[in-house]
C-alpha cells in the first residue's frame, strides 16, 4: 500500500454516502465539527460535504495551529528578528501571517531578515551548525504532533553542545482548547450552534492517544470519533458519529486504527515530558487565554529557550475591526458570516488567521467552496 | 579561434569579473571565445550589435521572458535550455513558427566560467535541436551579491501562419479543454534538487519546446481557439487566467488530468497540489469540442504530447469559476493560488 490514494476511492465514497443517508434521521440535525484543520482541508479539497445529506453539517473549529496563534506572538517573533539579527527558521504557513502595521514574517524577510522556511526541526539544526556565528531561532509552533519533532531537536543541541540554537516555544495543546470550546457560552447556550458530535484528531491522537477524548465523551455527553485525513477516513467516521447520535451513545470510538492506539505513542510522550512542562495559561487567538493550554520548555532546558535567552518582548496586538475569527474558531459562526469574507480578506490579503493557512476555514471555504453559495462572494469573478 | 587574445580563456579554473562586462578586451574575449564559440551562426557572426534579417510577409509575435531559476541545473535541465524553451513556448502559443532568439545574460562577479559554459552549450543545444538561432545578445555583470549567478532573459519572434487566431480571450462555452502531458514534473524536479528539500525522486524536469507539437496541431485545426502553456502556478493558475480573459467558467474532471504517480507521491510529502505545480513542456488546448479527438490524437502521435487527456470542458459562469469533480466524487473550485504554494504544517 502507498498511502497515497488508497483512502480517496470514488466507489467506496459512493458507498458510505448512501449508508450515512440511509442512517439519518430526516428531521433531526447533526452538527459534527471537525477540529482539525487537516480534515478541514480534506473536507474541502475532496468536496465530502457533496456526498453528505443536507442535514450534516461539518462545523470547522479552532485545530489549525497558525490560525490559533496570537498576533502577539508574531509580533514578538519579528521584533526578535528585527532587533536581534537572529536567523528564524519556521514552517512554511506562519511566514504570511499579517501581524500590526501590516507586517509579517514574509514582509520582515524581504525587507532583508534572515527568515528561513524550513520542513524540519532537523533542518534548523543543521542551519544553526553550519553558521556557528549567528543565533538560529527555532519558532516552533503546532499541537502535539509537532511538539515532538521540537522536543527531539532540542535534546539533539544539548548533545551537540549547539550553544547558538534556541526555540521559541508556541506548541498548544488539543484537549484543552476542546474544552474550552465545549465550555464557551455560545455553545452551551445558543441553539443555533449546537455541536452533536466531534471528529477527534488524528496526526495529534498518534501521539497522545485516543484516551484523553474519553473525559469529553463522558463529561459533555457528546460523541467523539478519531479520524483520519483522508475523505474516506472522514465520512466513516460522519457514519460512525450519526451512529452514535442515534442511538443516544457518546464514546470515544477509534476510525484511524492504521494509526491511533488507546495509549498513543508512549516514546514520544515521555520525550516531551522530559524537555517541556505545562504553561499555566496561554493566549489562543479566538478562544482568548485558555488555562494550562500550552507548553514551555523546562528550566533544565533554559539554555535552548528563545524566550529567556532574549528576554522576549510580550506584545499584544488587536484583531482587525470586524474580523469574526474568533467566532469562526468557535464554530459559532460561519466563514460567510463575517463582513471581511470576500470583501477586503481573501487569501491574498489576509485580514485574519482563518484566512491565511490552507487550513484555516476561511481559506478552505473561499478558494474551495465558495461556489455554493457565490450570491454572497462579491469579488468572485476578479 | 581567433589570435586576437593573447591567453586564452581560462574556462576550468577562471570566473566572471567586473572586466567581463566593461565593454573592453575582457568582455569581447567572453564573446567569442564562449557565447559566439557554442552559439555560432551567420547572423551572430556579424558581430553588430543588432541581427538584420529578412522578414516575410504576414503577422508576426513578440514573445520576452526572464529566467532566474534556482537552483541552475536540475534533474532534466537548466537555466540555459529553460530560457530557450521558454521563450520558444511564450512564442508557439500563439500558433506561430519560432524564427529568431536574443539573449541577455547578467552575470554575477566570481560565478565560475565552466559554469557558464555548461549553460551556454545547453542554450546552444537547446536552440539547435529546436531550429531556431540565438542570434543577438548582451552581456552584464554585476556586483558579487547582486545576483544569483546568472539570469538570462531571451526574446523570441516567431511568424503565425495565415488562418490561425489563437488568444486567451477565444475560450467558449462547450469547448473542450484538452492537455498534452502529466503535470507537475518540472516543479517537483526542481524542488527535488534544491538543498533545504532532501528527497530523492526519478522525476526530471519537462522542459521541452513544444513549437513542433504546436505546428502539428494546427496544422491539423487551424481554428483552435486558445493555447498556453501552464508554467508557473501550474495548470490551476492557467485555466484560471484563461477564465478570466474570456469571461467564462470551467469544469474539470480530476480523474482525467495526468499525474505521474512519482509526482503525485512526492506532493503528498510536501503538501502541494499538483495543479499548482510548474510545467516547462506542456500546453493547455482548448478548442470546439468536435476538433477535441483529432486534436487529441495528434497529441499523442508527437513525442511530447504521448499522455496527452481530455480534462474537462468552458461553461458558461458569470463568476469566472473553474470547478473540478473531484476524483472522490465532490466537487471543488480550482482558485487563483494566493502567494506563494506553501506546504501545509499538519
Amino acid at each position: 500500500m502507498r498511502y497515497v490514494d488508497e483512502f480517496r476511492q470514488q466507489s467506496l465514497a459512493k458507498r458510505l454516502s448512501a449508508a450515512i443517508a440511509a442512517e439519518v434521521e430526516p428531521r433531526r440535525r447533526y452538527n459534527l465539527m471537525e477540529f482539525c484543520g487537516g480534515h478541514t482541508h480534506a473536507i474541502f479539497r475532496y468536496g465530502v460535504q457533496d456526498l453528505m445529506p443536507d442535514n450534516v453539517s461539518f462545523v470547522h473549529g479552532p485545530g489549525c495551529p497558525v490560525c490559533v496563534l496570537p498576533i502577539g506572538r508574531i509580533e514578538s517573533a519579528i521584533e526578535l528578528v528585527k532587533t536581534q539579527h537572529v536567523t528564524l527558521c519556521t514552517y512554511a504557513d506562519l511566514l504570511r501571517v499579517p501581524a500590526g502595521g501590516g507586517r509579517s514574517l514574509l514582509k520582515v524577510k524581504a525587507a532583508g531578515a534572515d527568515v528561513r522556511m524550513i520542513y524540519s526541526t532537523l533542518d534548523a539544526l543543521r542551519i544553526a551548525r553550519e553558521n556557528p556565528n549567528r543565533q538560529v531561532v527555532f519558532f516552533a509552533i503546532g499541537f502535539e504532533t509537532t511538539t515532538p519533532p521540537t522536543a527531539v531537536a532540542i535534546r539533539q543541541a544539548q548533545a551537540e553542545g549547539l550553544d547558538n540554537f534556541s526555540v521559541f516555544c508556541n506548541h498548544v495543546l488539543t484537549p484543552a482548547a476542546i474544552q474550552n470550546i465545549l465550555e464557551s457560552p455560545e455553545v452551551r447556550e445558543l441553539a443555533g450552534v449546537s455541536i452533536d458530535g466531534f471528529f477527534g484528531p488524528s496526526h495529534v491522537s498518534s501521539v497522545i492517544g485516543s484516551r484523553p477524548f474519553e473525559f469529553f465523551a463522558e463529561e459533555y455527553q457528546k460523541p467523539v470519533v478519531i479520524a483520519g485525513f483522508e475523505p474516506l477516513d472522514v465520512m466513516q467516521s460522519a457514519l460512525m458519529l450519526v451512529r452514535q447520535i442515534n442511538s443516544g451513545r457518546h464514546e470515544v470510538e477509534n476510525e484511524y486504527t492504521r494509526v491511533v492506539t488507546r495509549e498513543g505513542n508512549v516514546k514520544a510522550q515521555n520525550l516531551v515530558a522530559e524537555v517541556m512542562e505545562l504553561r499555566r495559561s496561554f493566549e489562543w487567538r479566538g478562544l482568548g487565554v485558555v488555562p494550562y493550554s500550552a507548553l514551555r520548555i523546562k528550566q533544565s532546558y533554559a539554555d535552548f529557550d528563545a524566550e529567556r535567552r532574549f528576554e522576549l518582548p510580550v506584545s499584544s496586538a488587536a484583531e482587525v475591526k470586524g474580523c469574526e475569527c474568533p467566532s469562526i474558531l468557535r464554530g459559532a459562526r460561519r466563514p460567510t458570516d463575517c463582513r471581511l469574507f470576500g470583501t477586503v480578506c481573501t487569501p491574498e490579503n489576509p485580514m485574519g488567521s482563518c484566512m491565511v493557512s490552507s487550513e484555516g476555514a476561511c481559506a478552505a471555504y473561499w478558494s474551495y467552496g465558495r461556489f455554493r453559495d457565490p450570491e454572497e462572494s462579491p469579488d468572485a469573478v476578479a | 579561434m581567433s589570435k586576437r587574445f593573447p591567453l586564452r580563456l581560462n574556462i576550468r579554473q577562471g570566473a566572471v569579473d567586473m572586466t567581463h562586462g566593461s565593454g573592453g578586451r575582457a568582455m569581447a574575449q567572453l564573446i567569442e571565445e564562449l557565447f559566439v564559440k557554442h552559439l555560432d551562426n551567420d547572423l551572430l557572426r556579424q558581430a553588430n550589435d543588432q541581427a538584420m534579417f529578412e522578414v516575410p510577409a504576414g503577422r508576426m509575435v513578440i514573445s520576452t521572458d526572464g529566467h532566474v531559476i534556482s537552483p541552475l541545473f536540475f534533474p532534466g535541465g537548466d537555466i540555459g535550455s529553460l530560457a530557450i524553451h521558454g521563450t520558444l513556448n511564450d512564442v508557439a502559443m500563439s500558433g506561430a513558427r519560432p524564427l529568431y532568439l536574443s539573449a541577455g545574460f547578467i552575470l554575477e562577479e566570481g560565478f565560475p566560467l565552466i559554469d557558464l559554459e555548461r549553460v551556454v552549450v545547453s542554450m546552444s543545444a537547446a536552440a539547435e535541436s529546436a531550429g531556431v538561432a540565438v542570434v543577438t545578445g548582451d552581456t552584464k555583470v554585476v556586483e558579487r551579491g547582486k545576483g544569483d549567478g546568472i539570469f538570462i532573459t531571451t526574446t523570441g519572434i516567431g511568424l503565425v501562419p495565415a488562418g490561425v487566431n489563437i488568444s486567451g480571450d477565444r475560450a467558449r462555452p462547450g469547448d473542450a479543454i484538452l492537455v498534452s502531458g502529466t503535470i507537475g514534473d518540472h516543479g517537483v524536479a526542481i524542488m527535488s534538487s534544491r538543498e533545504n528539500l532532501v528527497f530523492e525522486t526519478s522525476i526530471e524536469s519537462d522542459s521541452a519546446a513544444l513549437h513542433t507539437l504546436v505546428a502539428d496541431l494546427v496544422a491539423a485545426v487551424p481554428e483552435i481557439h486558445c493555447l498556453r502553456d501552464p508554467t508557473r502556478g501550474g495548470l490551476a493558475t492557467t485555466l484560471n487566467e484563461l477564465a478570466r480573459q474570456s469571461a467564462v467558467g470551467m469544469r474539470l474532471r480530476e480523474e482525467d488530468i495526468p499525474v505521474k504517480p512519482q509526482v503525485n507521491a512526492a506532493c503528498e510529502l510536501l503538501g502541494l497540489d499538483p495543479l499548482y505545480v510548474a510545467n516547462e513542456g506542456k500546453l493547455v488546448c482548448i478548442c470546439e469540442r468536435r476538433h477535441a479527438a483529432q486534436l487529441l490524437r495528434v497529441m499523442r502521435a508527437h513525442p511530447l504530447g504521448s499522455s496527452a487527456a481530455l480534462i474537462g470542458e468552458v461553461v458558461e459562469d458569470r463568476h469566472g469559476f473553474v470547478q473540478m469533480e473531484t476524483r472522490f466524487g465532490g466537487s471543488r473550485i480550482v482558485d487563483w493560488l494566493a502567494g506563494e504554494q506553501l506546504p501545509r504544517i499538519c
